[in-house]
């Protein structure tokens, strides 16, 4: 159990902070975003860190999620546990059949692929008015349910989102000590040396691909019913480029990094506020000089130091 | 000892109501007024000016001692034009800053967006966007007072009627603003027996809408109508010219400000659109109400920050409309101010003369627009 050690405390803190704090908008408001943001970057992680496949499109998957549950549930009156399990289908059998041309491309040719599909999706969602509302999107969402409670409110959707974000990263945890995570790192490295020890690399490959959407379509039909509202900028390229820095600043291929860097990205524009006109100054700062000192990503980098200042004193002792 | 010890009391006795006198006098609760504007990214043009205009008042009320004692504590943020933002903003102004009224919400699609949350929390909210969809059908917290895409279009259609043009060709960009004025366009056509024979969309961010221009020239339209703000429409304008067609132009009200002059040069030239009276604020006659308004506006707001746009105006209207309000209930409670706001009646402002009830959160009329033309690099009023 030593291995989900760092897990428990982390799951701990997180259900405990309501508690202790139930009416502190950091933690209410702002953390519905951080747990969601959350789950997309520990998603794309498993992509980007564990099987170095760059994405540029994950946001197309997230707002997949949020449009089917938006559209099912108001349009066809669908109950929105319904709605959510098909959108999730939709956006497996999608990413099923976009992964199999997608992956056989490699470094700039992927990024530029996985940008089309993200691109292309946007513009579905601006243009098919009809069927989307346009750009000023939709609103009225049932409430979801969960076992006869209503969650209605901040601390119920607090519980909800927490639960599903644990539930990602605990998955992704147990997805690199496995063997299919040892099939992925193998991929990551060098993939004709995988070919050669015998692993499926388009299998492996697409494989985590769908998981990684399915895990954003699941957390798009949340953020749909949690915002009550859903409109295409909420799923631009900008958002895809947002989760892949989120990734990068916490540590490629560590899901705590993922961690690490959608919590910080997430809670920084709220506490940088308070600089006003230089907000988008002093963040960009922020992240140059993390990117500049730590470039492994902040949790990876924090990481490795401490673990080699901890073998030093072994030594010396 | 017993002297002095009534003394003593008899000063305690005064210093405590003198205390409790200063503390009566400041204690007068703050009205928080909060604001979510997109001060910066593509709708900074008409964010910008509604910031300035307000944090302008809200200084000169506050200088002259607050609304019946009532300082404003005003809180701002900028949403760059983005509904997620505007929806973190909100929740922001509603749970972290607990505002009383939020004056705001620069575009229709961050207006809408905030729309659940200001009725389920309960704050007055006076929006400073376009869409109808914002008042229509009637939300119970929620008020506006630019004039509506629908006033627009039907103000177009009326001077078309006049001018007996029957067929017009449509051209709209694909932001919330001309997606909804290009609706109403195309539903209200038919009422004023006026055919559209062309219906052409660019996205906002084109540089060119030629393809489209020689599509509406191969149709047998009379006139064209483009909705939509920012530099698209001075594309189109320059793009008509270039393309020599000789057809009447009509353009929304998204483009009354000189910069779209600025833009499009030459090209703007006898463009007309309906617009607020403030464009044209000297233009006025004498005897017209809203003339004084406007011109203490329009002096106040050049003296400090350059040439006045309609869409301060806006702004300037909320703030008002909310001062009045507050002072007709004489307290700071939510639900009190908006049922006076909801009262207002005769209350002059830039955009025209305000008349809200229960069934009408906007009260503007068609006469509040102005049809203007575009002479010489000027604004021209025309009726």
């Amino acid at each position: 159990m030593k291995r989900l050690a760092g897990f428990a405390i982390f799951a701990a803190v997180c259900l405990l902070l309501p508690v202790i704090f139930p009416d502190n908008y950091y933690v209410t408001v702002v953390g519905l975003t951080i747990f969601l943001n959350i789950t997309l970057a520990v998603s794309l992680n498993l992509l980007m860190g564990y099987a170095g496949q760059i994405s540029l499109g994950h946001a197309a998957f997230f707002g997949l999620g949020a449009y089917s549950s938006a559209i099912l549930t108001i349009k066809y009156g669908l109950n929105p546990w319904l709605a959510m399990i098909l959108g999730a289908v939709l956006v497996i059998c999608l990413s099923y059949v976009l992964s199999r041309p997608i992956l056989r491309l490699k470094g700039h040719y992927l990024a530029m692929a996985t940008l089309g599909l993200g691109i292309i999706v946007h513009i579905f969602f601006v243009q098919a008015d009809e069927l989307t509302g346009g750009p000023d999107g939709i609103t009225g969402l049932p409430t979801l349910s969960l076992f006869g409670v209503a969650i209605d409110s901040d601390i119920k959707w607090y519980f909800v989102l927490c639960s599903y974000m644990l539930l990602s990263v605990l998955f992704s945890l147990n997805i690199a000590d496995s063997r299919a995570g040892r099939a992925l790192s193998a991929v990551h490295g060098s993939e004709i040396a995988a070919q050669m020890m015998g692993i499926d690399t388009a299998k492996v490959k697409s494989h985590i691909f769908v998981f990684s959407a399915l895990m954003a379509a699941l957390a798009g039909s949340l953020f749909a019913h949690q915002q009550d509202f859903v409109s295409p900028e909420s799923f631009s390229f900008f958002f895809s480029i947002e989760l892949v820095t989120m990734v990068v600043l916490g540590g490629l291929g560590s899901t705590f990094g993922a961690v690490l860097g959608a919590f910080i990205l997430s809670i920084l524009p709220e506490v940088l506020i308070v600089f006003e006109d230089f907000e988008v100054l002093v963040f960009g700062l922020i992240l140059m000089v993390i990117m500049i000192f730590l470039p492994e990503g902040l949790f990876v980098s924090l990481k490795n130091r401490a673990a080699m200042m901890l073998s030093k004193r072994g030594i010396g002792s | 000892m017993r002297f002095f010890k009534n003394i003593v009391t008899l000063l305690a006795v005064f210093s405590l109501a003198f205390l409790s006198g200063t503390s009566l006098v400041q204690a007068k609760d703050t009205l928080k007024i909060g604001s979510f504007l997109a001060v910066t990214g593509p709708a900074s043009f008409l964010g910008d000016p509604e910031l300035k205009t307000l944090q302008m008042y809200i200084e000169e009320i506050n200088a002259k001692g607050g609304i019946n004692g009532h300082k404003i504590e005003f809180v701002h943020y900028d949403t760059k034009g983005k509904a997620k933002e505007a929806k973190n903003f909100v929740n922001r102004l509603i749970k972290k800053d607990k505002v009383d009224v939020i004056i705001g919400g620069t575009t229709s699609g961050n207006s809408l967006a905030v729309i659940d949350i200001v009725e389920k929390a309960k704050v007055p909210f006076i929006s400073l966007a376009g869409s109808i969809k914002i008042v229509e059908p009637v939300k119970k917290w929620v008020f506006k007072t630019p004039h509506t895409d629908k006033m627009a279009a039907e103000k177009i259609f009326a001077d078309m009627k006049k001018r007996g043009i029957k067929k017009a060709a449509l051209i709209t960009g694909n932001g919330g603003f001309d997606k909804s004025g290009r609706a109403q366009c195309l539903a209200l056509a038919p009422k004023y027996g006026i055919e559209i024979v062309a219906d052409e969309k660019y996205g906002n961010a084109d540089t060119d809408m030629t393809t489209q221009l020689t599509k509406i020239r191969a149709t047998d339209a009379q006139a064209i109508i483009n909705f939509g703000f920012g530099k698209a429409p001075a594309i189109v304008a320059k793009n008509i010219k270039q393309l020599g067609i000789k057809l009447p132009v009509y353009e929304s009200h998204g483009v009354a400000s000189k910069k779209f002059i600025e833009l499009a040069g030459d090209a703007a030239n006898g463009i007309r659109l309906p617009a607020a009276a403030l464009i044209v604020a000297d233009q006025l006659p004498a005897d017209d109400p809203q003339k004084k308004v406007l011109l203490a506006y329009k002096k106040k707001y050049e003296a400090k920050y350059g040439p006045v746009s309609t869409f301060g105006g806006h702004a300037y209207d909320a703030l008002f409309i909310t001062v009045e309000a507050v002072k007709r209930a004489g307290t700071i409670d939510r639900a009190k101010i908006r049922d006076e706001i909801e009262k207002t009646h005769g209350f002059v402002g830039t955009g025209g003369i305000f008349n809200m009830s229960p069934t009408d959160h906007l009260g503007l009329n068609l006469d509040a627009f102005k049809m203007i033309e575009i002479q010489n690099g000027n604004w021209k009023l025309l009726y």
